[in-house]
C-alpha cells in the first residue's frame, strides 16, 4: 500500500494544520455563541403577544433558512465591500466576514431550537414565578431559561458539530481553515491520501472534545441534588425519586 | 366591620363564548379561613387566579386591604389592566399554591423559597437562606434543603411550596386544589401544615375537595356551581342544614365517593 506515514505524521504535527483547526473551531464557537444570542432574540420575537414582533421574527427565520449559507458568504465578503467602503478596509478579515456570516445564518436555526426549548417549559412554572411576584425579566431569565437550556443542550450540540464541519465553506472566501489546509498541501504534494487523512483525524480529535464538553454540560443541568449523582442513572432524569 | 384583607366585587370572566363566572361577590377578612367547593367547572379555581391577579377579570373588581388591584384608573375615571411589571409588584402581597405543586425544577428546596426573597424583595442571600430555612422548618422540611423537586413525593414538594409562597409574608394564601394531585397517603401531611397556618391566624382561601377539612378549620364554606355563588354559609350549617337543594345535590354526591 502507497500510503507515506511520515507524511502523515509530518501533516498532522504540522503547524498550518494546527492553525487550520484552531481557525475552525474558533469560528464554530464564536458563531454558535452569536447564533445563540441572536436566536434567542428571535426566539423571544417569534413567541410575542405582539403581531408585528411575530411577523418580523418569522421574517428573519424565513430568509436566512431559504438562502444557501455559501451564498450568504459570498455577499459578505464579495458584495459588502462594494456596497459599503468602510468594508474595504484591512479589519474586514475573512474570519470576521465568516463569523457574520455563519452567525447571521445560524441564529434562524437557533432561533426554531430556543424556541420549542422555551414552550417545553411547564405552564406552570411561568404560573408559579409570577404568582411569587417576580417582574416578567426575572420570570424570563431565573426560571423560564434556564430550564429551556436543559432542553435546548442535545440539538444546539448537533448545530455546533455541524457548524464546524461548515466551517469548510468559507474556504470561498480565502479562510484557511482545517480541509482548506488539507487541500491546499494536496494540491502542492498530490499526495491525497496522507493529507485527507490527516484533516479526518483532527476532525474526529475536534467532534470527540465537543461531545465530552456536551455531556459535562449536560450533567451540570440534571438537577439532582449531589448525594445522588451517580445513583441516578441519566434516563430517569425529571422523574420522581423515591426518598 | 374591619376591611377585608381580599375582596372581590362582582366579577366576571369568559373564555370565548363561555362564561365561566357570571358575576361573583366575595370576600375574606384577616385572620380568616373561607373553604370553596364546587364541581369541575364551577368556576372555583379561576376566581383564585383572578384574585391572585394571574387573570384580568372581563368586569368587576378585585380590592386588597380595600384598594382596587389590577387596574389602574385614569382621571376621568375609566380603568385599564395594569401591565405586568407593575401586576407583579401588587401579586407580593398574595401568595399562591398550585394544584401541581410547580416547583421550579431546577432549583433545590432551599433555593425555591430563597428565590422571591432575593429576586423579588431583595433580600440578601444570608438572609434570604436563615429566612428560608426556618420556613421549611416551619413545614417539617429542613432535612431536604439540598434536594431537587424531582426528588421529592408530592406531598412534601406541596409542603416547600407552601413555605415558597409563605416566606414573603403575604396577607392572604390561596390554595387552588392543594391536594387533588396527591396520593390518599400524603393528604393528611399538607392539611396538617395548613391548618397550622389557619391555627396561626393566616387568612386563607382555600379551593378542596376535602370536606373533612374544610369543616374543621374553615370559618365559612361557599359552594360554587356554574360561575355562580350559590351558598355561604359557617361550616356546620353548610353540611348538615344547606339552605339550597344544589348544596344538598353536591354533598351526598361527595358522600357517595367515600368522603
Amino acid at each position: 500500500m502507497d500510503f507515506e506515514w511520515d507524511m502523515f505524521t509530518a501533516a498532522l504535527t504540522s503547524s498550518a494544520f494546527v492553525h487550520g483547526a484552531m481557525l475552525s473551531v474558533g469560528l464554530a464557537v464564536c458563531a454558535m455563541v452569536l447564533a445563540s444570542i441572536v436566536g434567542f432574540g428571535v426566539a423571544l420575537l417569534r413567541i410575542a403577544s405582539n403581531r408585528v414582533a411575530t411577523a418580523v421574527g418569522g421574517a428573519y427565520v424565513w430568509f436566512f433558512r431559504a438562502i444557501p449559507t455559501l451564498l450568504v458568504l459570498l455577499l459578505i465578503w464579495n458584495a459588502g465591500p462594494q456596497l459599503l467602503p468602510a468594508l474595504r478596509d484591512d479589519w474586514f478579515t475573512p474570519f470576521l466576514a465568516a463569523l457574520i456570516g455563519f452567525s447571521v445564518v445560524e441564529a434562524a436555526y437557533m432561533a426554531e431550537i430556543l424556541r420549542s426549548a422555551l414552550l417545553s417549559v411547564d405552564d406552570g412554572q411561568h404560573l408559579a414565578a409570577r404568582a411569587l411576584g417576580l417582574a416578567p425579566h426575572k420570570v424570563l431569565f431565573k426560571v423560564v431559561l434556564p430550564q429551556a437550556i436543559k432542553v435546548a443542550i442535545p440539538p444546539s450540540g448537533n448545530e455546533l458539530i455541524a457548524m464546524l464541519k461548515y466551517t469548510s465553506l468559507a474556504s470561498v472566501i480565502s479562510l484557511r481553515e482545517l480541509l482548506t489546509t488539507a487541500q491546499s498541501q494536496v494540491s502542492v504534494t498530490f499526495r491525497y491520501a496522507e493529507y485527507y487523512s490527516a484533516a479526518l483525524v483532527y476532525y474526529l480529535v475536534i467532534v470527540s472534545a465537543l461531545m465530552a464538553v456536551q455531556q459535562v454540560v449536560e450533567r451540570r443541568y440534571r438537577w439532582i441534588s449531589a448525594g445522588r449523582v451517580g445513583q441516578v442513572s441519566g434516563l430517569k432524569v425529571g422523574t420522581a425519586v423515591p426518598v | 366591620m374591619s376591611t377585608p384583607v381580599l375582596q372581590a366585587v362582582d366579577l366576571h370572566r369568559r373564555y370565548g363564548d363561555t362564561e365561566v363566572l357570571k358575576g361573583v361577590d366575595f370576600s375574606v377578612a384577616r385572620g380568616e379561613v373561607k373553604a370553596l367547593l364546587g364541581p369541575s367547572g364551577s368556576g372555583k379555581s379561576t376566581i383564585l387566579r383572578l384574585m391572585a391577579l394571574l387573570e384580568h377579570p372581563d368586569g368587576g373588581e378585585i380590592l386588597l386591604n380595600g384598594k382596587q388591584v389590577g387596574v389602574s384608573t385614569s382621571s376621568n375615571g375609566s380603568t385599564r389592566r395594569l401591565p405586568e411589571r407593575h401586576l407583579a409588584v401588587q401579586r407580593r402581597d398574595i401568595g399562591m399554591v398550585f394544584q401541581r405543586f410547580n416547583l421550579f425544577a431546577h432549583l433545590d428546596v432551599l433555593r425555591n423559597v430563597t428565590l422571591a426573597l432575593t429576586e423579588v424583595a431583595g433580600m440578601s442571600k444570608k438572609d434570604a437562606v436563615s429566612s428560608a430555612e426556618a420556613m421549611l422548618e416551619r413545614v417539617g422540611m429542613s432535612d431536604r434543603l439540598q434536594h431537587y423537586p424531582s426528588e421529592l413525593s408530592g406531598g412534601q414538594q406541596q409542603r416547600v411550596a407552601i413555605a415558597r409562597a409563605l416566606v414573603t409574608n403575604p396577607s392572604v394564601m390561596l390554595f387552588d386544589e392543594p391536594t387533588s394531585a396527591l396520593d390518599p397517603e400524603l393528604v393528611g401531611e399538607v392539611l396538617e401544615v395548613m391548618e397550622g397556618l389557619a391555627d396561626a391566624g393566616m387568612t386563607m382561601v382555600v379551593v378542596t375537595h376535602e370536606t373533612r377539612f374544610a369543616r374543621r378549620v374553615a370559618d365559612e364554606v361557599m359552594l360554587f356551581d356554574g360561575g355562580v355563588m350559590v351558598e355561604q354559609a359557617p361550616p356546620n350549617q353548610f353540611f348538615d342544614d344547606p339552605r339550597h337543594d344544589r348544596t344538598r345535590q353536591f354533598l351526598s354526591h361527595l358522600r357517595g365517593v367515600g368522603n
